[in-house]
């Protein structure tokens, strides 16, 4: 299987390069700041130091995947391994399935490993679906930057478009709130810009009503707004894949 | 990750020197310029709470705890800080902090018109969740009774916990809150009484505001011991 195959270098690409590290300094960066933070707390500090927790990790998480899969596909196009490997008797599909299937398995790792110390502060059904869903929107991120990597060709300009994405979907529903709030004037100005910032919804997932600190600190979300959360982002990370091949399949590599 | 590394040798004279000069100018300058928090004279203009749900970027809980972990180095309460407040309830309304810090914080000031300002707070964020809620609204009323020594105040806030609490895990002293208030009993016996009650209950389990409330009784020890 030649997909499965290009997944496992990725694997090992990504233990070389020093993920697992990186990892346990992320792991070390969260508890370390959530224990000072929790030292200075008048009251809530251990729901001071889950919530602190679970936002430095999954942060790290989606930072660590996008940097992943950003420089090895630079690195893979620069160096003239894209072409090797198109030169071999493999379909252009496979191989961008095969290598977003690696990222996909390095995310879900690192949700794994960053899911566990959070069951000393909430319950372990709960941690469970946090994972769960952070290993989703790691899948998406990969996706996205993946996207970005083989479209732009270009460090910066890739992560910078995969940072905006991410950043814009996780606050796409406060802005619309803002947008749309009780304050808003009612002037034509005021009602296109609403109309413009819904447009942009469309076409963003919904990024702030996943991985939730919420479910940790107090209660798990209902079986459906789960299922919901995770579905949307399995629909955004199949237009990411879809919109990837399509351009890969276009290029003249 | 390994690289090969030539011999410190190598590294010219000038370029270690200014390395370290530059090292030095930098502490010099954060060892001279440098200003903490607490020393400002007043908080920062406070965020809408839409404000704040866009700069956490989804993360709701923890910009909450964090803005009520900086606030609470202002010892006194004002406009602005009471804005600050109202940001962080709005924007993770199960969080207990803000209230907290208002009733067991700031409410607890010789300030009699910063006390109300507190008490005020605590009396309308209890009237959106009474049920949650309920505990700061029982401590304003103590307060109100033996601090601000306004009894039509504490019985205001006693009958609004009677009226509107409806959850079972609610103490029996809580629901009748307006008869703890007119017993004659002192301000450190209504304390404990409350403070046990809550311990029991197990509706205070988090170290932070145990120790918070253990210092607290103490020193309403010491006071009336005095």
């Amino acid at each position: 299987m030649p997909a499965l195959t290009l997944a496992r270098s990725v694997l090992r690409e990504a233990r070389r390069g020093g993920l697992p590290w990186l990892a346990l300094a992320s792991l070390a960066l969260g508890l370390g700041l959530a224990g000072f933070l929790s030292q200075v707390a008048l009251t809530e500090s251990l729901a001071l130091q889950a919530a602190l927790l679970a936002a430095v990790l999954r942060a790290c998480a989606v930072f660590l995947v996008a940097a992943l899969v950003t420089s090895s596909t630079l690195r893979e196009i620069h160096d003239k391994g894209l072409e090797l490997m198109l030169s071999l008797p493999v379909p252009r599909a496979t191989h961008y399935l095969g290598r977003l299937a690696g990222f996909v398995a390095c995310g879900a790792a690192l949700a794994a490993a960053f899911a566990l110390p959070l069951a000393l502060w909430a319950p372990p059904a709960q941690v469970a679906l946090w994972g769960v869903s952070l290993a989703f929107e790691t899948a998406l991120v990969a996706a996205a930057a993946l996207f970005f990597a083989m479209t732009l060709a270009q460090f910066v300009p890739a992560i910078t478009a995969t940072a905006g994405l991410y950043l814009l979907a996780r606050s796409i529903g406060a802005i619309q709130a803002i947008a749309s709030g009780p304050l808003a004037e009612a002037t034509l100005a005021a009602r296109l810009a609403q109309h413009a910032v819904d447009a942009v919804a469309l076409l963003l997932p919904r990024l702030d009503g996943v991985t939730r600190t919420a479910w940790l600190l107090y209660e798990a979300p209902a079986a459906s707004a789960y299922g919901c959360a995770l579905a949307g982002m399995a629909v955004y990370t199949a237009l990411l894949v879809a919109a990837g091949l399509f351009d890969f399949h276009r290029r003249s590599v | 990750m390994s690289r090969a590394l030539r011999p410190l040798a190598a590294v010219p004279r000038w370029v270690v020197l200014g390395l370290a000069l530059s090292l030095g100018a930098q502490l010099c300058w954060q060892m001279t310029s440098s200003s903490r928090v607490s020393d400002a004279p007043d908080p920062p203009h406070p965020p809408g709470a839409q404000a704040l749900r866009l700069a956490s970027f989804g993360e709701h809980e923890a910009a909450s705890r964090l803005a009520m972990v900086y606030i609470q180095s202002y010892p006194s309460l004002d406009s602005r800080l009471l804005g600050w407040l109202r940001a962080a309830l709005e924007t993770d309304p199960l969080g207990q902090y803000p209230l907290f810090l208002a009733a067991r914080v700031y409410a607890e000031t010789a300030d009699t018109e910063r006390a109300r300002m507190a008490l005020e707070f605590v009396y309308q964020g209890f009237l959106r969740d009474p049920n949650r809620r309920w505990r700061w609204l029982a401590h304003a009323a103590l307060l109100a009774k033996h601090r601000l020594k306004d009894m039509p105040l504490a019985r205001r806030y006693a009958q609004a916990l009677e009226r509107n609490t409806t959850a079972r895990e609610i103490p029996a002293w809580a629901r009748q809150m307006e008869i703890f208030i007119l017993e004659d009993m002192n301000e450190l016996e209504a304390a404990k009484i409350m403070i046990a009650s809550l311990l029991q209950s197990g509706l205070v389990h988090d170290p932070a505001e145990l120790r918070f409330l253990i210092e607290r009784l103490e020193a309403l020890e010491a006071k009336s011991g005095r």
